[in-house]
């Protein structure tokens, strides 16, 4: 009979391989879906993973791999401080929403005034958006005990509710003809988040994302609060003699969540998107807290992570308009990439024994 | 702009080497912002993008992506398809209107037909449908029909779409029932059908006979048909499996006339930018088939009705119309400018409430 | 402002049908979890549900079929996440949300097709002298069986939990893993059986979307009610009369907003259609005091070593 055995420390070899056979089955079984419903596999497999990087139009995909990819990954690296010490923001989106409000708000303000202070302004506003936004679940659970999971994830809700105000009136463009939506930031250049290089995707947003990966590995490798965050979620009571206060912890990590969510909404808004509108948010929060777990919670893993699941967005696109693969196929074939590698992962800290019956 | 010229040489390029390849072949792109199988707006979009492969065969080969979020996603989608050779491109939902803007500025070669927006190009022609004109058919019908005078509406969102409706339906069922009263419940949802059941529950119990919906589920009708006598009107689709039932009649999206129109004209080689806003006359609305529940001479009033419109004979929103404060709109024979109708943010005389705001 | 045209009955009978599929699904969570398992991918196994009851109602004519179909495919998705958390060890949040996009996806793709169809209809209880009487018969007496079947499971589950010893193992396993393994109960086993109920009652919660209250089959109809059902569980403090109460509360505070926007009360529609989740918070605020029930190994991994 077939039996895990705890391994007395992680395996070295596993952490590596486990992405790359989780990737490997996904393509397999993505492969027999795709054919399934009349495609050809191994075109579609392709389609999605090798075309946006290395095909003749590459040169646009790879700077799109960081415009869809660096929200996630800003959004997923706060998520994953909380994460470690077993503090659950699942309304990452509800922060992000309002950040962009907070953010686009500001610049709004401003409009038609141009000067360079407009744009750090916004920033400012945006990652004060979506701390306050996280501070919400924060003060309750750190006052009342409240369970952060429930309070972080009805607030997304609020926030969409807010978003849907925000858009039919308060930030209505007065020249929209009525329409719903904001003015389009991207035509007031003291409030675009433009692109840096023409052509490059790289926009502040992706140089945040960057800069909060470099940020996270430092803080969590070399300061005490990074080691009162793992410390916390691997061992709470040992944590508490360490003298880690639970409540201030719990303040810290769903604040960063929520700058850093806030900051990811405000570059959306002001860059990419451009306006707020009812839809402005398409889930980027959710999706966060998936790349945040395929990338083990580690920030390096996250960014990673983050360029492999844009990357499953846009082939999945490409797949869908040469291809005539549903979009429905896409998600499904997102969700098996996520299972492969949490089944697989477990061989990371589990090895298989073949053991016999015993009799009890 | 490095991109700009990268990407249509691209194009050219690929143009070119498309081209010589399969010289009578069409590619259309289609953009759609929710699941083809939302049984709604998608849905009916999806249907004419079949009608138009129905038509043209082998001429035209179309391609879609289903369930774009608006902002860069859609521009990202748009691109893709222009890169992959598309030549006319469809986006049909508003806040798809800023990036088609954006990608048409790259490609000047590629045509882009956007739906419901106001922002053209010399490649970007916009369309929408005059739904308000349907609406002025259902308000007739539901002020004959009503023996309680109240009216159940169920919007959206509050926008000038939405509003139009609401006053057109409102305007034709007081012409015909100076007592009727409407009872207007926002959702605050494009898409929630338990939600859409619970606000079609409550203007039922609140003393509504007659249920129009700005939603796309079924749920208001199955909720009429639970209540029983009470009757209400197909959305987006013509939903006749209520036909038995409380569905008297619908308003349907007819996107097909005007696709094959716009292919044929790329085909021809005739396409130009053009603001299309076409009614229940074009076909682009369609009335679903009145059922023998309504009266006959009711059914005969109406189909006048919608002739006279056809015609253009009749314009729904005629004068003499009061805002709802009272000061005058349009005077007597006086017609609304397209311009008011589009951007339309208050309701006419007669309607209590306000618009949430 | 007609205050008035609000019928507190029909109010009363119409939030119990509203907040039937929250019911269902929320019921079955709050066994997961008293199970020491947390399942976030309640949306996925309902929107499952939802289609796999719809396509069998449809194609058998009999919505019973379809409710049992329903449960059915509710419980093989729930399977998967049993597979990866209890087999494979794997992290319950991540896995749960997986199954969330997994089963948006899968359901879609078996719903192609069944658009635009009239599912079968659903009996109504009727019965004679009941269903008649003023006021109680409409309040109590004249819904569907659906609401009924729900009325019956969380009694069965707050019965289970309460008085039977499979209940105190259940409970047992989710207070103390470790303990109940070397008390010698089958920890992974009770566990999975929990997940499938959890996943059978998710999926009836689908399917009494799509055949009875909408009913249609449209992509993506649950619209979040999965999310609201996980809620319900914490804001009902794990104890089966609570979820009961948050549901009745929460489908009750949507239709009374409904109500007043329909009476025409001239309040914002936005802050309306926030207040049940803020309603929500507040509500879980006030409650915080009981801090007696969460179960203690909720959400961790359990190995037996030994």
């Amino acid at each position: 009979m077939l039996k895990l055995e705890r391994r007395p420390q992680p395996s070295k070899a596993w952490v590596w391989l486990a992405p790359v056979v989780a990737v490997i089955a996904t393509m397999i079984a993505g492969g027999a879906l795709f054919a399934m419903l009349g495609k050809d596999p191994l075109v579609a497999i392709r389609t999605i993973f090798w075309d946006p990087l290395f095909s003749e139009f590459a040169f646009f995909y790879r700077p799109q791999l960081l415009v869809k990819g660096a929200p996630l990954i800003l959004i997923a690296i706060g998520l994953s401080l909380g994460f470690r010490a077993g503090i659950w923001n699942i309304g990452a989106e509800g922060q992000y929403i309002v950040g962009a409000l907070t953010g686009a708000g500001v610049g709004l303000a401003f409009y038609p005034l141009e000067g360079w202070f407009v744009f750090p302004l916004m920033v400012m506003a945006g990652a004060l958006g979506g701390w306050a936004w996280a501070m919400i679940p924060a003060v309750l659970k750190v006052k009342f005990g409240t369970n952060e999971i429930l309070v972080s994830l009805m607030l997304v809700y609020v926030a969409e509710q807010l978003l849907a105000s925000m858009s039919l009136g308060l930030m209505k463009n007065p020249e929209g003809f009525g329409f719903p939506g904001s003015r389009n930031l991207q035509q007031y250049p003291s409030a675009h988040n433009a692109e840096l290089i023409a052509g490059s995707g790289m926009h502040w947003g992706v140089v945040a994302a960057m800069i909060a990966v470099i940020f996270a590995y430092i803080m969590l490798t070399r300061h005490i609060l990074g080691f009162h965050i793992r410390l916390t979620g691997e061992a709470p009571r040992a944590a508490r003699f360490a003298g880690v206060n639970p409540g201030r912890l719990v303040l810290i990590c769903l604040g960063l969540a929520g700058a850093l969510a806030g900051l990811a909404g405000m570059f959306e808004v002001s860059g990419p998107a451009g306006r707020v509108s009812i839809d402005f948010n398409v889930g980027y929060g959710f999706t966060a807290i998936i790349v945040a777990f395929l990338g083990r919670l580690h920030p390096l893993g996250i960014a990673l992570a983050g360029l492999l699941m844009a990357l499953t967005y846009i082939g999945g696109e490409i797949a869908q308009s040469r291809l005539g693969v549903p979009a429905a196929a896409i998600q499904m074939f997102q969700g098996m990439l996520l299972f492969f590698l949490l089944a697989v992962d477990v061989m990371t800290n589990y090895r298989l024994r073949l053991t016999r019956r015993e009799v009890a | 702009m490095k991109l700009t010229k990268l990407l249509t040489t691209a194009a050219l390029a690929l143009g070119l080497a498309t081209g010589a390849m399969a010289q009578d072949t069409l590619k259309v792109g289609f953009v759609y912002v929710g699941p083809v199988g939302d049984g709604g707006w998608t849905y009916e979009h999806d249907k004419a993008r079949q009608a138009v492969e129905a038509e043209f065969g082998d001429k035209v080969e179309t391609v879609f992506v289903e369930s774009v979020p608006e902002g860069p996603d859609a521009e990202r989608v748009m691109t893709q398809m222009a890169l992959d050779g598309a030549k006319l491109i469809f986006t049909t939902s508003f806040g798809f209107m800023d990036p088609t803007i954006n990608v048409a500025a790259k490609f000047p070669d590629v045509k882009f037909e956007h739906a419901t927006g106001y922002k053209r190009a010399d490649n970007v022609s916009t369309y929408s449908a005059r739904f308000y004109e349907g609406r002025a058919i259902q308000g007739h019908i539901a002020g004959k029909m009503t023996e309680s005078n109240i009216i159940g509406y169920i919007g959206s969102y509050p926008i000038p779409e939405v509003i139009r409706g609401i006053n057109s339906a409102f305007i034709h069922a007081r012409k015909v029932n100076p007592d009727v009263q409407f009872k207007i419940v926002w959702a605050y949802t494009w898409f929630d059908p338990a939600k859409e059941a619970d606000a079609a529950k409550v203007l039922i119990e609140q003393g509504a006979d007659v249920i129009l919906q700005h939603t796309d589920s079924t749920a208001p009708l199955a909720a009429a048909a639970e209540a029983g006598n009470i009757i209400g009107f197909g959305q987006a689709s013509d939903m006749s499996e209520y036909a038995d039932g409380p569905r008297v009649s619908s308003i349907i999206d007819n996107w097909a006339p005007y696709y094959i129109d716009r292919v044929k004209a790329v085909m021809d080689g005739t396409w130009t930018s053009t603001d299309t806003w076409d009614g229940i006359g074009p076909g682009m609305v369609g009335i679903g088939e009145i059922t023998d529940r309504v009266p006959a001479e009711v059914k005969a009033e109406a189909l006048a009705l919608k002739e006279a419109i056809a015609k253009g004979e009749y314009h729904p929103f005629t004068g003499p119309l009061n805002k709802q404060d009272g000061s005058v709109w349009l005077a007597d024979g006086e017609v609304a400018d397209d311009g008011t109708l589009l951007g339309m943010d208050f309701y006419v005389e007669g309607i209590e409430g306000t618009i949430p705001n | 402002m007609d205050l008035s045209s609000i019928n507190p009955i029909l109010l009363l009978a119409s939030l119990m049908v509203a907040a039937t599929p929250l019911l269902l699904a929320a019921v079955g969570e709050l066994v997961v979890e008293k199970a020491g398992v947390l399942n976030l991918g309640v949306e996925g196994m309902m929107i499952t549900g939802a289609i796999c009851g719809f396509a069998i109602a449809v194609n058998t004519g009999d919505p019973f079929l379809g409710v049992l179909a329903a449960a059915g495919g509710g419980a093989v998705l729930s399977l998967l996440f049993a597979l990866l958390t209890q087999v494979a060890l794997a992290n319950q949040v991540a896995s749960g949300l997986g199954l969330t996009l997994f089963g948006l996806g899968l359901s879609s793709l078996i719903g192609q097709g069944y658009q635009g169809i009239r599912p079968p209809p659903f009996p109504k209880l009727n019965i004679p002298g009941l269903s008649d009487l003023p006021v109680i018969g409409r309040i109590l007496f004249s819904h569907d069986l659906m609401v009924y079947l729900g009325l019956i499971i969380v009694t069965g589950v707050w019965f289970m939990l309460k008085y039977t010893r499979a209940g105190l193992i259940l409970r047992a396993v989710g207070e103390n893993h470790e303990a109940a393994h070397a008390l010698g109960y089958k920890v992974v086993r009770i566990r999975i059986m929990a997940i499938l109920f959890g996943g059978a009652c998710a999926g009836m919660g689908g399917a009494y979307i799509s055949l009875i209250r909408v009913p249609q089959w449209t992509e993506g109809m649950t619209a979040g009610i999965g999310w609201i059902a996980l809620a319900l569980v914490v804001f009902a403090s794990w104890k089966p009369w609570r979820v009961l109460l948050g549901a009745y509360l929460f489908g009750g505070v949507t239709v009374i907003q409904l109500n007043l926007q329909a009476a025409g009360v001239a309040i914002p529609v936005e802050y309306l259609a926030m207040s049940p989740y803020l309603i929500t918070i507040l509500v879980l605020v006030i409650m915080s005091a009981d801090k007696s029930s969460a179960p203690a190994s909720l959400g961790r991994i359990f190995h037996a070593s030994r």
